[in-house]
């Protein structure tokens, strides 16, 4: 899926969101936002009155116009924003239908799968992919379009995953192993792949994500309903506030007309919030798919936002995924150039970064030309070393995970290079000693957060230890910042590794993350995340593999990688397009920038009713009690304006912030007290002020185009 | 204003901070239970009644032992009220006290209110006044107490889910805490001329040869817990301004200190049971600015006066012969400035006894005590009441600006989710609720306007500021409205009942709620609890919240009646 990066208010969501802002007018849908609900019952109630003073013939019937036009403004208005909110999931869902084509399957009998290789040997039949059930498998050749989501369960091939990831390299799939999940929509490029289906029609990838960006699945998280019910509560407040005004009044002798109480009270409950909370809710998921992370469900965006330790696996993501050398430590007696020749010639045949990394440093350092393969097997002149003028019958002795070492035999000439212990076994094998230097710069090349090489050379019935290799872990640009701003808003950082603590202390020490866990296995992560839980944090993590699955379901969020396997994808309750670990980060903020949004709205919302009241009280009680005129500090023209403008300063003040709902207010990492007070001065004595300035405006407004008196 | 009375409030302040730690230190210890110097009369008690002191109980089971307790006390002294003519030491042979007021008497001493629809002298036998008024003077204040443990409980504990033991904390709060210190407090009392008797009263002739009866009783050991639990029902009608209950302005000085004493003491208890006493202090600076507020107001406007005496060519000014300001209603003993200074402490803490006439205030002096009431008494408080009440006014604090910082709300740890929410609100919706709609209903109905003495908005500050005074269980009277009809009685013990219980039950959820969490640890990205920008959002919230409830009525109210006295008009 490409994520279009869409302007805030592009013009055919705006169009679809004005028409739906009316179709939203139902009750039905108006009554889980209690808030708003009493303004569209407030909005009928005036509009009934407003029916009977017409019908009883009454004059001056201008004013009553106007305050019931504007309170069906302020439920329209809300509902816009929710509308706009949904328009820009929707726009996505729908471009996300569109590329989804109805594909064929063929369609394999499952007691087939016998005659491995030969696919052209397997029977078929061609379905409709819509058709295809979990357990069905299929086969895929070049060319063709995965059907569904599912398992490699046989063969390699080469993906174009583009549909789903906008990444335009392909990637291989293969059975067995972290890269067996496949995704329906995506295109087989080489090979063949059969593939076991995993999801039912309507249950897919594809099918999941349509339903979340367009909302459909949408239920209220956690804090929503806590504030839901905060707001309810303040709503009934006031609905007390306001009812009991009238008879305080009647006694008073200055009765208020109904639309004038329904006013007080529109402009009293928290309209601010209440239109905008919804919309707040769904921006929050939408600001995600504009970062290529799909969220199973709100709650997970909102727990970000809570997150109190961050796990984070160090290849990848804190570190470059590859080590390179970056120095040669001879043993004692052994010539520097020497053994940067033999350990150059040592890593010919290693094709890991890593022994890249060695060929280049030694021809950084010494001018050792790279070789290439093919050219250690013809006759080779080294720049330095005795080694030039034998025949050469280079023979390569590869990895393996019994000897824990690779290298070359050269004429007689035996190099090795590996891990301390298994090149001392095989040096004393071989009838050579240990020197003491050796285990010393190992534990250096340890304890400085570098990986030790060891390199040994044997010779007839000799063997001795040349050097040892220092491979650094590069961490990668700009960690160190980001753990400081993660560390500024109060979370903590763990680095996952399995190197030995030594070395896993260093280079946390040089990435700046907070903690670290060495030698971890799977299950060291699971207790990690149980422990920190149990202590009432809010765990985040990233992960891709299957066996990484139950630490992901276990964490209260946990972000799986696209590129991940399908158990890993579903234990996680992110999913990051771009399987970028380090998106985390952002998850964090967006999750952070939801809840700053609703509560600061919510701030200044309350704020706003200061100056409300100083305008309707006096409008409303000036008659009987002139003296009140001194609360009038606005000195707003009559107590209809006054009226007037404070409602319809409550009624665009909803149109107002829907940018910044659809946005989110900035943040900025920084401690909770320095949001805090740059917040409540921002929107609460923001709040305060601006609606003194803003009724008086329009109040001014009103009278110069004589909509009021 | 003089220095002189600036002094007199300086040093009160001073006294009510320096009390705070010492008290908040042994309260802690007797809650829980290291306070042992009475234990064989503790586990006598005990074992009387049956409790096992030992029990752990959940929040509905602490709530439901203390309702149970609240309304067998309550029927009790109903019956007594209705019987103490056939009783023994009733020396006047006053007569059974009307089922009506019987049961608002009741429901009001019960509740910690002590509204008083009655004068004391000529309703109540000494038996009613020590047997049953005030012991629930006791009893409603250690009450309160130990339902504010259960919730500082419910906040310090983790994972538990149990707020200790209702029997335990009455009978510790009791024994330890309010019987020790109202014995010494009424022996400072007698010592200053405080009567202590139970004599019959005394007809004596006066200097102009007309006969007066003095009414006598047992009144400094019902003064001193009358103060210490911030009860407030006097023992008479005057209250603290009878000369018999505060003689001299050491009294005067010491029964405000005391009404504060234990609210002060009892913030500190908190911060040190939550271990964080620098939130202790953080929420005694934000009662702390309030009740300034409130005693500044309260002063200014009162030696300021009535700018109609003045232009009427009353000396208003403050001399060496002349107090100045507005003193109707006030003691000449106690003067303008201990006057202000009462009425704010009084007020602020759900005491409501009185040494002066708040009806004859001036406006703005009138409106403190109605605001201090109407903020939910929160400034220090009623003894336990206080305190639950700022803790939950915190919750709501912390919900709103808290997730200004990204984060799920989280107080001392614990996060604050909807069912939380649900109870604080509920909390802080029936004060109001019950208010509004009581004072809506009585200026509207026939008999509700029968009590009224005067008209405009000074009746409808009267009748506000008596179901404000009953909601809040400050028991404190306005004056001016007849509150001894069927209908105020009635209307005026139910509120009292509400405001006192149906804001007690979900405070205790929220207790039992909070109890069940598991406590995370602070880091930077906290909602910070302590510390100056704290307390100043707390107190805005505190004003904000009420003010936004209570402006409309109190604009035609009080507001009013101050607007048109500055215009030459008076109601």
């Amino acid at each position: 899926m490409t994520i279009q990066k869409r302007p805030l208010f592009d013009p055919p969501i705006v169009r679809r969101a004005i028409g739906e802002a009316f179709v939203k007018l139902d009750p039905r849908h108006m009554l889980p936002n209690p808030v708003m609900f009493v303004v569209l019952v407030g909005s009928v109630l005036s509009t009934l009155v407003l029916v009977r003073d017409v019908a009883s013939g009454r004059a001056a019937i201008g004013f009553t116009i106007q305050i019931v036009l504007w309170l069906w403004f302020t439920v329209v208005f809300a509902n816009f924003a929710e509308a706009m909110a949904e328009g820009r999931g929707k726009a996505q869902a729908d471009t996300l239908r569109a590329s989804r084509t109805q594909t064929h399957a063929r369609r394999l009998d499952a007691s087939d799968l016998g005659h491995a290789g030969e696919i052209d040997k397997l029977a078929f039949e061609m379905v409709i992919a819509s058709s295809l059930r979990k357990g069905d498998l299929v086969l895929c050749t070049p060319g063709d379009v995965i059907p569904s989501d599912g398992e490699v369960a046989q063969g390699v091939a080469s993906v174009d995953e583009s549909a789903i990831t906008g990444e335009s390299a392909p990637v291989i799939r293969e059975s067995g192993g972290d890269r067996s999940a496949v995704t329906g929509g995506t295109k087989v490029l080489s090979d063949y792949l059969i593939i076991r289906i995993t999801a039912n029609p309507g249950e897919t990838f594809i099918d999941r994500m349509i339903a979340l960006v367009e909302g459909a699945t949408r239920q209220k998280t956690p804090n929503e309903i806590a504030l839901t019910i905060l707001l309810s509560g303040l709503t009934i407040i006031f609905l007390f506030a306001v009812v009991t005004l009238q008879p305080f009044a009647t006694y008073s002798g200055a009765p208020a007309s109904i639309p004038v109480l329904i006013a007080l009270l529109v402009c009293l409950i928290p309209t601010t919030i209440g239109g905008l909370l919804s919309a707040i809710g769904i921006a929050g998921m939408d600001r995600m798919i504009q970062q290529n992370v799909i969220s199973m469900s709100g709650r997970a965006v909102e727990a970000a936002g809570d997150v109190n330790t961050l796990l984070l696996d160090k290849t990848g993501t804190i570190t470059l995924g590859n080590r390179q050398a970056v120095e040669f430590l001879p043993m004692p007696g052994v010539d520097l150039a020497h053994f940067a020749d033999r350990a150059q010639l040592a890593s010919l045949p290693d094709e890991t970064p890593e022994g890249r990394s060695i060929v280049v440093l030694a021809k950084e350092r010494f001018g050792l030309r790279g070789r290439t393969l093919a050219e250690g097997n013809r006759v080779v002149s080294v720049g330095v070393g005795d080694l030039a003028e034998r025949p050469t019958n280079m023979e390569f002795v590869p990895f393996s995970a019994t000897t824990r070492m690779s290298g070359v035999n050269w004429s007689g000439v035996e190099l090795r290079k590996g891990a301390g212990d298994s090149i001392a076994r095989w040096v004393r094998e071989h009838g050579g000693e240990i020197p003491s230097a050796m285990t010393e710069a190992v534990e250096r090349v340890s304890r400085a957060g570098g990986t030790p090489l060891v390199v040994a050379e044997a010779e007839g019935h000799t063997a001795r230890i040349l050097g040892v290799i220092y491979l650094k872990d590069v961490v990668k640009g700009g960690m160190k910042e980001r753990f400081d701003r993660l560390r500024a808003m109060g979370i903590r950082t763990v680095m996952i590794t399995g190197d030995n603590p030594l070395t896993a202390a260093a280079i946390a020490n040089e990435a700046g993350v907070d903690d670290f866990l060495a030698e971890a296995r799977p299950e060291d992560k699971m207790a990690l995340i149980k422990r920190e839980q149990a202590g009432g944090k809010l765990v985040a993590m990233t992960g891709d593999g299957t066996n990484d699955a139950p630490a992901l379901a276990q964490a209260d969020v946990g972000v799986a990688m696209n590129s991940g396997t399908q158990a890993a994808k579903e234990a996680g309750n992110m999913i990051d397009l771009d399987s970028n670990p380090t998106k985390l980060i952002e998850v964090v903020e967006i999750g952070k920038q939801l809840l700053m949004t609703r509560g600061s709205l919510t701030t200044f919302s309350i704020a706003n009713d200061v100056a409300k009241y100083f305008a309707i009280i006096p409008a409303m009680f000036m008659v009987t009690y002139p003296a009140l005129n001194a609360l009038n500090v606005m000195r707003l023209h009559s107590p209809q304006s006054a009226i007037l403008a404070s409602v319809i300063f409550n009624a665009l003040i909803i149109i107002a912030l829907i940018p910044l709902a659809l946005r989110g207010v900035r943040y900025r990492p920084a401690p909770a007290a320095v949001i805090l007070r740059r917040n409540l001065f921002v929107y609460g004595f923001g709040g305060l002020v601006v609606p003194f300035i803003g009724i008086k405006i329009i109040d001014v407004l009103l009278v110069f185009t004589h909509l009021s008196s | 204003m003089t220095v002189n009375g600036w002094l007199q409030i300086a040093f009160f302040a001073v006294a009510i901070l320096l009390v705070a730690k010492p008290l908040g230190v042994y309260l802690a210890r007797v809650y829980d239970g290291s306070v042992r110097w009475l234990a064989p009369v503790e586990r006598i008690l005990y074992r009387l009644c049956g409790v096992d002191p030992e029990e752990d109980q959940h929040w509905t089971r602490y709530a439901s032992a203390m309702l149970i307790f609240s309304l067998i006390t309550m029927l009790l002294t109903y019956v007594v009220l209705r019987l103490q003519a056939v009783l023994p030491l009733n020396p006047q042979h006053l007569a059974a006290v009307p089922d009506r007021q019987s049961f608002e008497t009741s429901a009001s001493f019960t509740a910690n209110t002590n509204w008083q629809s009655y004068s004391g002298e000529s309703t109540m036998s000494y038996l009613s006044q020590m047997t049953q008024l005030a012991y629930h003077n006791f009893i409603s204040a250690a009450v309160g107490m130990a339902v504010a443990v259960a919730l500082v409980r419910g906040l310090a504990r983790r994972s538990a889910g149990k707020l200790g033991n209702f029997y335990a904390d009455l009978t510790r709060g009791t024994l330890y805490v309010l019987l020790p210190l109202s014995f010494v407090a009424a022996l400072v009392f007698i010592q200053q001329g405080t009567i202590q008797n139970f004599k019959p009263y005394l007809t004596v002739t006066t200097l102009e040869g007309a006969k007066q009866t003095l009414a006598m009783g047992p009144v400094a050991s019902q003064e001193s817990i009358k103060q210490l639990g911030t009860n407030g029902g006097g023992f008479f009608n005057a209250n603290s301004a009878h000369p018999f209950e505060s003689p001299t302005p050491w009294t005067n000085f010491w029964s405000v200190f005391m009404i504060f004493m234990i609210p002060s003491g009892l913030v500190y208890m908190f911060g040190r049971m939550v271990k964080n006493t620098r939130h202790g202090w953080a929420v005694w600076a934000a009662m702390f600015l309030l009740f300034f507020a409130g005693v500044t107001t309260a002063y200014w406007s009162e030696a300021r006066g009535n700018p109609i005496h003045g232009a009427r060519g009353l000396d208003l000014v403050a001399s060496e012969t002349n107090p100045g300001g507005n003193m109707e209603g006030k003691e000449v003993r106690f003067g303008i400035a201990n006057s202000a200074l009462f009425a704010t402490v009084t007020t602020d803490a759900s005491c409501g006894c009185v040494n002066a006439m708040h009806d004859s205030f001036t406006p703005l002096g009138g409106l403190v005590p109605l605001i201090n009431m109407q903020l939910g008494e929160v400034v220090y408080g009623g003894v336990g009441a206080g305190l639950y009440g700022i803790i939950v006014m915190i919750v709501l604090t912390v919900f709103i600006a808290g997730l200004m910082v990204g984060r799920t709300p989280e107080y001392l740890g614990k996060k604050i989710q909807a069912r939380e929410v649900q109870m604080a609100m509920l909390y802080a919706l029936v004060f109001p609720a019950v208010i509004l709609t009581l004072t809506g209903l009585s200026v509207l109905l026939e008999p509700g306007r029968a009590g009224l003495n005067n008209s405009g908005p000074h009746g409808l500050s009267e009748i506000l500021y008596a179901f404000t005074s009953t909601a809040a269980n400050n028991g404190s009277a306005f004056g001016g409205l007849t509150g001894s009809t069927y209908y105020y009685n009635t209307t005026l013990g139910l509120n009292t009942l509400i405001g006192r219980f149906g804001m007690m039950v979900p405070m205790l959820a929220l207790a039992g709620f909070m109890a069940e969490k598991k406590v995370a640890p602070e880091s930077a990205g906290t909602f910070p609890v302590t510390g100056g920008l704290f307390v100043g959002l707390l107190v805005s919230v505190v004003l904000i919240l009420s003010a936004l409830t209570f402006f409309p009525a109190l604009a035609l109210g009080p507001i009013v009646e101050h607007l048109s006295m500055t215009a030459g008009k008076v109601f």
